[in-house]
């Protein structure tokens, strides 16, 4: 709901045309089928005037006499007969067509949305971190619900009816100015007042359901926040001054509410009333026009459908014609009714779509390299050969040189600056290297930088300027699914997902069985947790795990890339407080992980970081001090002031 | 009964609420006469066979029918106006009364409800309450009285032709009506699989990073085709019913005008014999005319229905929130003074739900003399924030008592209770505002002087004077522009700007750094030495200089003692002390003074 109304302004006839396309090119002939159905429908349904013109021409004349002669039914009932015929053909051409219509129109109406949330979450799984990073999860997330919501009213109802009013409008139009040319520019006169006020009242309502929108939002923050904060609120007695904000608030969106509403309301009984105004004002003029036995100008007459419509020969205005011009246009402000109905759902469809495609159109990910991990077989005398599976080392491929070379597990930073926006510099000239199987651990204060330098490893984020090298190769040489591949991760956030435990774990490696599984778990001191839940592996984790302790849900997490078994690792601690115990069992679990690896840690808790062989302490995006833990003391730097805790950690 | 609930919500803006209905029922009255009058005024402009135009009639008719016509615009716009003023109204009295409430909630009944499913009560569940009130004050009243007055109208006119409206209406109602009954559980069943749909994009937005890292992009897209595949199934199925609807009424409506030409053919030949009159074309144009209003009605209130069928599932969770009545209230001629700040369990066993049979505290036999630091140590799980909730009475005991300054927590007065009890919860929060407006949740009126005293307490007035803006440095919403230990540190002033005589802190300071922790402890002796003070916290360190520690373990209390004493007695508690005393801070506590001592030499 809270969109931030950033994008630059798509314009609207592109969108709508985009739009068009995409939903030919989804369903194919289906939507020119379902517009030939509609031209049927408004055909026939357009047809009534010429009904009661036949009617009133060849059938009701009967007990009459033209030129003396006395017409009797035989005289009329053969006209009677073919129009009841054509009557049935017709609407039950036009029954056909609608049905049609509605059922393609259900189907194209489907594919329509099953294909671009398809192409939308394609697109957005190709998307770069920065994209997640940067935008609003509550926005990526209103694209998928009440933008694509958004899009299914335009297609689905408003674009329908639309054409079939505008359609029905041209016929009229038309067909009035067939009758009469006089009368015709008093309907006109009336389209132009239907025209402004629909102008002036739609816009007044739009614009103020913006202003609803944004205090629909504001309400929404609001409850947002207090709902969150409630057992605050209780703890300081706070219900009160609560109470009052929130009357404050909810009386805004009261007025923004009530205002858009009323204009929107006002539109229709104008828009019709206007209609009604029109039909008595082409009337009388009309009927003062018979009366004076003014000359008629009709471009029937013209085109040489002056008898078919029953004009008078002689060019005079006749009462049949003013009949049937007022009941043209008694339907012609109604369809134009049903136009304004549908303008707010354009505007509202054609913005939600410019979202739907702003996203569409997001740079996805970009890869270029051409270095691979695959796995080998190496033998006695240490030459390498790729292999399908059951391979007992990882080795580099390069793919243009087909040279095999064993994965060691070295990371190298060689004068790395990195920063999320060009101007402004997150990482400062940063030079490590991680050799095979060791340990670096990375602390500082909050925003010194350790995430990001876990963010540059598995390239989510490139870096401006320096290299970052793994077993001496550039990783932008490297094919960013294999540099993750060689890469586990273990974050803060769990990240967990709905299903069961088991499915979670072998999330790490999809074709695991359910043994490598459970010797994941027990290598990452999940195993006992999970073996005491009732349903064991086959608990189902629901609302982002909530049924499971903050560590356990760690546990779990390391069980996942356990059973990925990656040569590197970077293991982001958890920082909220785990009891002792728990936090005990993680410890072990992440120790057994690291064993043999190359691992990154960025530490929250001193505790764990002892054994590192290097620790790199960061403050703000530069490594300050550098050492093992005892150099580290000695120097009785930050790093001696964090472990004495004189310095905050968090 | 629920509907009775709902409607008391009108309340003020009962006076637009049943203008509007009137409105509409009067707006339809003149566009069902309109007709009429039409017809009566073609008469006039119809001139037969040389008869000069009767300019008087003329006149008079479109006189009326202008006026009519302009009398509709002012009742349609009115009657909008008011229809929007009565259902903004409604919601906002509906959402205030929500709110209300929950701010009634005692702790037990916000667990029964999640924080994101009350905002969701709160925000798209009432906007459907207001859309259909509207429906209800507008398009509910118009259909049945349009089609009654189109009827009658038309029974006026030729019974014949209102003998085929009413012989269709039925057939159009049950063809709308099992349409609807049929694609109901199809759309629910739907909606259900779109629910899910929404929570695999909301988790791979979330979980991206993870996604990425394990390179599951197809694996997640493939997950994502079989939602958005079974979305496709269930709707595009619910609207192939559905698309019963619109021929329907057209067969309808057509079908009318067939019948209805047929009639007028047959009543003429019939006029001719008898030498009665013959229809004339304006009058059958008026009959379709009414045929138009009476199915498209009908229409609309099948529209309106579907809008009630999502609406209503609406209604039961509105309902269960307002329904919901507090666990917790004052007592009559409740204490409002609290003596002072000795805390007693007497035999205190409390469970969450009383349902269940697990308790969550066993037992408890406590008294905690007025002054006291109290350290509360335990494992996730032991009860340590459940036992100090029953001190301020966020949840009330299943057996046996809590006394606070000698009385039963449950005969003060709830508000006087936790004014004495200030609490800084573990999950605690800042609010979107100042850092002033935030210190001042603690005291509404507090004074420049006394919040900076309050966070020189809390150690927080160095951070905030690094601020530019200082005190009035803006807290975004939770507080997410300061650090943890930052954001722990106003929360106790917070808390103290109370000033309180009892002093909880559940685990408050596990992101503030040892020293300052220290520091925090020291200040609390020295300057708030009669307030007594619980700390529950999972170091040691926090504890260790406390007057009694408490070790809870399962919701017992496993021992109670001095940090020395326990070292002793308590096996969990001396597990705990050598578990920390591994880590970094406590080893490295022994170098820096070996350190000092060799500095000292």
């Amino acid at each position: 709901m809270s969109h931030s109304h950033t994008m630059q302004k798509v314009p609207t006839f592109k969108t709508l045309g985009r739009l068009l396309k995409n939903v030919f090119k989804y369903t194919k002939w289906r939507p020119a089928v379902v517009i030939f159905c509609i031209l049927f429908v408004t055909i026939a349904g357009s047809s009534s005037t010429i009904w009661i013109g036949y009617m009133t021409n060849n059938v009701l004349i009967v007990g009459s006499s033209v030129n003396g002669v006395l017409i009797t039914w035989k005289d009329v009932a053969p006209a009677f007969l073919h129009m009841m015929i054509a009557m049935l053909i017709v609407y039950g051409v036009g029954l056909i067509a609608s049905a049609i219509q509605n059922y393609l129109m259900a189907i194209v109406v489907q594919s329509f949305l099953l294909k671009t949330r398809q192409n939308l979450f394609y697109r957005m799984e190709s998307l770069p971190l920065r994209y997640f990073d940067t935008n609003n999860h509550g926005d990526i997330m209103s694209t998928y619900t009440n933008d694509i919501d958004a899009t299914r009213q335009l297609i689905g109802i408003a674009l329908p009816q639309l054409l079939q009013a505008t359609l029905f409008c041209v016929f009229a139009f038309v067909l009035m100015l067939m009758y009469s040319i006089w009368l015709w520019l008093i309907a006109m006169l009336g389209f132009a007042v239907m025209l402004a006020s629909l102008a002036i009242l739609g816009g007044k309502s739009g614009k103020n359901f913006v202003k609803q929108q944004h205090a629909l939002a504001k309400v929404e923050g609001f409850i947002e926040e207090m709902m969150g904060g409630q057992r605050v609120i209780k703890v300081f007695c706070h219900e009160e001054q609560a109470k009052k904000d929130f009357d404050k608030i909810n009386a805004e969106y009261n007025q923004a509410s009530s205002t858009a509403n009323s204009y929107a309301n006002s539109l229709m009984p104008v828009i019709m009333n206007i209609g009604n105004l029109m039909y008595v004002v082409a009337a009388v003029v009309g009927a003062v026009l018979v009366a004076l036995s003014a000359k008629n100008i009709a471009l029937g007459n013209y085109v040489g459908l002056g008898s078919a419509l029953k004009l008078d020969p002689n060019g005079f205005m006749t009462i049949a014609v003013v009949v049937v011009f007022i009941n043209l246009s008694r339907q012609f402000s109604i369809n134009v009714g049903q136009i304004a109905m549908q303008t707010n759902a354009v505007v509202v469809g054609i913005a939600g779509a410019s979202r739907v495609f702003a996203l569409m159109d997001e740079q996805p990910e970009t890869d270029n390299g051409y270095i691979r991990l695959v796995l080998a077989q190496k033998d006695n005398n240490g030459n390498l050969q790729e292999v399908k599976n059951m391979g007992n080392v990882w080795a580099w491929k390069d793919a243009r040189a087909n040279i095999l070379t064993e994965l060691k597990g070295v990371v190298q930073f060689k004068e790395v600056n990195f920063g999320y926006n060009a101007n402004k510099t997150v990482l400062h000239d940063i030079n490590l290297i991680a050799k095979e199987g060791q340990k670096i651990a990375f602390v500082g204060a909050t925003g010194a930088g350790k995430t990001t330098i876990t963010n540059l490893i598995n390239r989510f984020y490139d870096i401006q300027s320096g290299e970052i090298c793994y077993d001496g190769i550039d990783i932008r040489k490297i094919k960013k699914e294999d540099l993750r591949r060689s890469l586990g991760i273990v974050l803060q956030d769990t990240n967990l997902f709905t299903g069961t435990i088991l499915e979670n774990i072998r999330y790490g490696k999809l074709n695991a069985t359910d043994e490598e599984c459970i010797e994941a778990a027990k290598l990452a001191n999940a195993h006992d947790f999970i073996s005491r839940l009732p349903d064991g592996y086959h608990t189902v984790l629901k609302h982002e795990a909530s049924n499971l302790s903050q560590g356990q849900r760690q546990l779990i997490s390391i069980a996942r890339v356990a059973v990925a078994n990656p040569p590197v690792m970077i293991l982001d601690e958890a920082t909220s407080s785990i009891d002792t115990k728990t936090e005990a069992l993680v410890q072990k679990g992440m120790d057994s992980l690291m064993r043999g690896r190359t691992v990154f840690v960025i530490a929250h808790r001193l505790s764990t970081i002892q054994n590192a062989d290097c620790i790199m302490v960061l403050d703000k995006g530069r490594i300050i001090e550098r050492g093992n833990h005892e150099k580290l003391l000695r120097e009785r730097g930050i790093y001696y002031q964090l472990c004495t805790g004189a310095l905050e950690i968090e | 009964m629920s509907i009775k609930t709902l409607a008391k919500n009108v309340r003020q803006y009962k006076l637009p609420a049943i203008l509007a209905p009137i409105l509409v029922a009067l707006e339809v009255a003149v566009e069902c006469i309109l007709p009429l009058v039409i017809l009566k005024f073609m008469g006039t402009i119809q001139i037969r066979n040389g008869a000069t135009l009767n300019v008087g009639e003329v006149v008079l008719y479109s006189c009326i029918l202008v006026s009519m016509a302009l009398v509709a615009i002012v009742l349609g716009v009115l009657s909008g106006i008011f229809a929007a003023r009565a259902s903004a109204g409604f919601a906002t009295n509906l959402r205030q009364n929500l709110f209300y409430n929950i701010q009634n909630f005692s702790f037990a009944n916000i667990d029964k409800f999640s924080t994101s499913s009350l905002v969701t009560r709160l925000t798209t569940d009432v906007t459907n309450m207001q859309d259909g009130f509207m429906a209800l004050i507008r398009i509910a009243v118009r259909f049945p009285l349009m089609v009654i007055g189109s009827l009658i109208s038309i029974f006026i006119l030729q019974w014949q032709v209102g003998l085929i409206f009413l012989g269709l209406i039925p057939i159009l109602s049950i063809i709308l009506f099992t349409v609807f009954k049929s694609a109901h559980p199809v759309f629910k069943t739907g909606l259900g699989k779109y629910d899910v749909l929404n929570r695999n994009v909301r988790e791979n937005i979330k979980a991206i990073r993870v996604i990425k890292s394990f390179n599951r992009e197809e694996f997640e897209k493939k997950k994502f085709d079989n939602s958005a595949n079974q979305l496709y199934k269930y709707f595009g199925k619910g609207e192939k019913i559905i698309a019963i609807n619109s021929p329907s009424m057209l067969f309808c409506v057509w079908g009318a005008i067939i019948l209805v030409c047929l009639t007028v053919g047959m009543l003429a030949k019939g006029a001719v014999q008898s030498g009665g009159a013959v229809t004339e074309g304006q009058t059958l144009a008026i009959y379709l005319m009414y045929g138009y209003l009476i199915f498209a009605a009908i229409m609309q209130f099948s529209m309106v229905l579907i809008m009630f069928a999502i609406a209503s599932p609406s209604i039961n969770r509105i309902l269960q929130v307002i329904q919901e009545t507090s666990t917790i209230d004052s007592p009559k001629n409740a204490i409002t003074e609290v003596e002072d700040g000795s805390i007693v369990f007497k035999n205190v066993n409390f469970k969450y739900n009383v349902e269940s049979d697990k308790y969550a505290l066993k037992n408890i036999n406590l008294t905690i003399q007025s002054g006291e630091t109290i350290g509360i140590i335990g494992a996730t799980g032991a009860a340590k924030s459940s036992f100090v909730n029953l001190i301020p009475r966020l949840y009330d005991v299943t057996e046996g008592e809590v006394l606070v300054g000698g009385k039963d927590v449950r005969t003060y007065d709830l508000e006087a209770l936790r004014n004495a009890v200030a609490m800084v919860l573990q999950k605690n929060l800042l609010f979107s505002g100042s850092i002033i407006e935030n210190l001042r949740w603690g005291k509404e009126d507090a004074s420049m002087e006394e919040m900076q005293y309050a966070c020189k307490l809390a150690c927080a007035d160095d951070f905030i004077q690094t601020f530019p803006e200082q005190y009035n440095t803006y807290i975004e919403q939770g507080g997410s522009n300061l650090s943890g230990g930052q954001r722990q540190r106003v929360c106790i002033a917070r808390a103290l700007l109370k000033n309180p005589k009892i002093l909880i802190l559940d685990d408050s300071t596990s992101a503030v750094d040892t020293k300052t922790d220290a520091f925090i402890r020291k200040s609390f002796r020295d300057e708030i030495p009669n307030v007594t003070k619980l700390i529950i916290a999972q170091r040691i360190s926090s504890l260790q200089d406390a007057d009694k520690i408490i070790v809870l373990d399962g919701g017992k209390i496993e021992s109670v003692g001095s940090h020395e004493e326990l070292l002793q007695t308590s096996k969990i508690y001396s597990d705990i002390y050598t578990s920390q005393m591994k880590t970094t801070e406590n080893a490295l506590g022994n170098i820096f003074m070996e350190n000092q001592k060799k500095e000292g030499n």
